[in-house]
């Protein structure tokens, strides 16, 4: 798991000098081996449990941290002998994208429209697939949890992708459009208002489709304040200060009792009705109007339909913007702060829209998250969800929408599978104590790191200049190299 | 005056704590210009190290003397820590030099959220709660029934982070590693084309920063007895807001830093509320960078071209 990286040591000795690579290899091998047991053996191999009288006893596993030495013993030879043997010839850097990226090229035109029919169509192949509406429950609701990681991940990537703004305080937004969203749709006073002048139900039937833009905006003003002072900083500096906003919005919502009810949350927020049409089982409900039996699935189609629209919006959005003035002047200041001050862009104000916009997306998705959960609590809105999301961008390639889609899917889709690889919990793998989803995190952890080291670039890495003189040409993402952001 | 006094005494220990994470903060901010998000979970790491090693000395070796406990844990958590460290920045930072400037600080979040899930899978993730080590207690002073207390362990504290400060102020002054430190510091090209091992010296900087952690991990453990997996994120937010605030890169910066902010929050839990106590720390980091970027003992950063 943690070996030392050979591209860092591979200045080669002249050739007639080299050792064979095998030796070598070997070498390297052991080496990295037996590091790795040192690392592992004070918190793998000894674990400090909790006894039944309280007090903590050591437990050993040696064996396992043998078995990770070897596993990463066997791996590092094997890669030394193959890959990065130092005996092959060096890899030119072609100007031209690899057969990779040309496939990709390729297949790039379809690539949009297969994702959104495919999106489209996903909730009814899953109630065929599962055959009924009841059964296909399951999928539809996985499917609206990655769809919202999705819309995350496009608003994110405004600001990380585009403007080159590394916010590690994203799920602020998300929290401000979530709690908007709560306090408005069970707020009394509101209520009273809109039964006195518009009838009874009036707010519960509406109150979704009324927050839902407050949210954003709501959401948007907090990114213009929180934003006014910070967008000042150099990249990591700034990357600190919203991650502390983040964590002082949050604290906030776990200590202002009188509003926010605390970590207790806000329950009962009213359920996403069909414009004003309830999904229950009365005269008046959305199945005896549309002449349909009731279900309780017709809700949740609706919600999927909802959140794709507003991924779509966020998505349709961005493009537009890209190609508008202030779209280029985000990708010009990730690529170089300093000469898109000295040709007279408004630093300050483009990255205010961007951090602006980015969060008004948030705020969509936390009040589409409130109306799905219909519970809001500080527990969702930690420094872990928006270092999920930051992960989702990363992975996909800062810029790239399908890419950041690609990595939504991936991400929170195969973390969800993980959760059901009951087979691994057989007694000649791991034993039923194993708990796949425990991993999530780690694994999560440990991509961002592989994808900076091996693909800085992210998953879909070729750039395509949204200006350009004849002919549009993709530029590999080895080429690309970025000023100071 | 008496409570005043009592939450003086506190504040010194926490911030002696907090100036040791703030110093790989700082150096390694100095030398290559990153911020070292992991640095907090090392930290942690290195506390669940102390924890092993003092439950292998008390149950498996059948030691009884505590500062024999003590002495064995610091220099065993000092070691496995900076082995640690040096193994990340040979993993995670060494091959992303010369790239985009992002790309450390996210592999850096990366690591962070690797480390803290590691220990969480490995030993659990409950609080893992050690019997008090050292329990004694000098009294200051009393009035009214008000006992102000100098506890034995915030003695032990103050007098190890002095100490070891003390000999790292020498490592950092006089020697030919703080000299090198100091020259890739100003100019790294430079210092290599002038025969300096860059690579070797940043991987130390990145050792001695972690070892310093690991002191404070060690310290940690003693004085509030229980360690989690999630310990290392808020702590390590503080140590950065205490390096930001003396100054990134100023090594005295560093330490000042950590006593001021050690200081704050236990006047602002005592005065004003616990509950913000955190927020307090975090507007520190959000206000100083905003109006004194360069901190208190800090010089003022040139962006070059």
């Amino acid at each position: 798991m943690m070996a030392s990286d050979p591209a860092a040591e591979t200045t080669a000795p002249p050739a007639d000098a080299r050792p064979s690579a095998v030796t070598g290899a070997l070498k390297d091998a052991i080496v990295s081996g037996l590091l790795t047991a040192l690392l592992l053996t004070p918190l793998v191999g000894f674990r400090a449990s909790e006894s039944g009288t309280g007090s903590l006893v050591l437990t050993y596993r040696f064996g396992l941290v043998a078995i990770f030495a070897g596993i990463v013993m066997v791996g590092r030879f094997l890669l030394m002998v193959t890959v990065w043997n130092p005996n092959r010839p060096p890899r030119r850097v072609s100007t031209t994208p690899g057969a990779m990226a040309r496939i990709g090229a390729l297949a790039a035109p379809a690539v949009k429209p297969v994702f959104f029919s495919f999106a489209i169509l996903y909730p009814f192949l899953s109630i065929l697939m599962a055959g009924g509406l009841s059964p296909s429950r399951y999928w539809v609701d996985l499917g609206i949890y990655v769809l919202t990681y999705v819309m995350l991940g496009w608003g994110l990537n405004i600001v990380v992708g585009l403007a080159g703004l590394l916010d590690l305080g994203y799920v602020a937004f998300y929290a401000v459009g979530a709690y908007t969203f709560a306090l408005l749709s069970t707020s009394v006073p509101i209520n009273d208002f809109f039964a006195g002048t518009l009838g009874d139900g009036f707010w519960t039937a509406w109150a979704f489709w009324i927050c839902l833009p407050l949210s954003g905006i709501l959401a948007a003003m907090w990114g213009v304040i929180l934003g006014f002072p910070v967008l000042r900083l150099r990249g990591d500096y700034l990357a600190i200060v919203t991650l502390a906003f983040g964590e002082i919005i949050r604290l906030v919502l776990i200590n202002w009792v009188s509003l926010t009810n605390g970590g207790a949350g806000i329950s009962s927020i009213p359920p996403i009705t069909f414009f004003g049409v309830p999904f229950d089982s009365s005269d008046t409900g959305f199945a005896s109007i549309f002449g349909l039996e009731f279900n309780s699935m017709h809700r949740m189609i609706f919600l999927y339909f909802v959140i794709l629209g507003l991924a779509a919006l966020t998505a349709i959005v961005t493009i537009r913007l890209r190609k508008m003035p202030v779209g280029r002047a985000w990708e010009a200041l990730r690529e170089d702060e300093i000469a898109c001050r000295s040709l007279g862009i408004n630093t300050t104000l483009t990255k205010l829209t961007a951090f602006a916009t980015g969060a008004m997306f948030g705020g969509f998705a936390g009040a589409f998250f409130a109306v799905r959960i219909r519970f809001v609590s500080p527990e969702s809105f930690t420094f872990m969800e928006s270092a999920v999301i930051l992960a989702i961008v990363v992975l996909g390639g800062m810029g790239s929408q399908m890419g950041v889609a690609g990595a939504a899917i991936l991400l929170i889709g195969g973390m969800e599978l993980l959760r059901n690889l009951s087979f691994l919990k057989a007694d000649f793998l791991f034993g039923p104590d194993f708990d796949p989803s425990l991993y999530r995190m780690l694994i999560f952890g440990f991509a961002m790191v592989a994808v900076m080291v091996w693909r800085p670039r992210g998953l879909v890495s070729s750039r395509m200049p949204t200006v350009f003189l004849k002919q549009r040409k993709a530029v590999s993402g080895s080429l690309v190299k970025e000023g100071h952001g | 005056m008496d409570v005043f006094l009592q939450q003086l005494i506190n504040g010194l220990t926490l911030g002696s704590i907090y100036g040791l994470i703030a110093i790989g903060y700082t150096m390694v901010f100095g030398i290559i210009g990153m911020v070292n998000f992991a640095h907090g979970d090392v930290f942690m790491v290195s506390a669940f190290i102390a924890l092993i090693c003092v439950l292998v000395l008390t149950t498996l070796v059948g030691l009884s003397s505590i500062f024999v406990i003590l002495a064995i844990t610091l220099v065993v958590a000092m070691l496995f820590t900076g082995l640690v460290s040096w193994t990340i920045e040979r993993v995670a930072y060494r091959p992303l030099r010369g790239s985009f400037r992002l790309a450390p600080m996210i592999s850096a979040i990366g690591m962070s959220i690797l480390l803290s899930n590691f220990v969480q899978v490995a030993q659990g993730p409950r609080n893992k709660p050690l019997p008090p080590m050292v329990t004694d207690v000098i009294v200051v002073m009393e009035n009214d029934g008000y006992q102000v207390t100098l506890a034995y362990k915030q003695i032990i504290i103050m007098v190890v982070t002095a100490v070891l400060l003390a000999g790292f102020w020498y490592l950092v002054q006089k020697t030919s590693l703080g000299r090198a430190q100091r020259a890739c510091e100003q100019d790294r090209k430079m210092a290599a084309l002038l025969g300096v091992n860059v690579d070797q010296t940043i991987a130390l900087t990145f050792v001695i920063g972690a070892a310093l952690a690991a002191v404070a991990g060690v310290m940690y453990l003693m004085y509030y007895g229980v360690v989690n997996f999630a310990d290392g994120f808020v702590p390590g937010v503080k140590a950065f807001t205490a390096a930001v605030l003396g100054g990134i890169g100023s090594l005295p910066g560093a330490v000042l830093g950590g006593i001021l902010i050690g200081l704050i929050e236990t006047f602002w839990s005592a005065y004003f509320s616990i509950e913000y106590k955190d927020v307090a720390a975090f507007s520190i980091l959000v206000v100083t960078l905003i109006f004194l970027p360069q901190g208190l003992l800090g010089r003022p950063e040139v962006e070059k071209v």
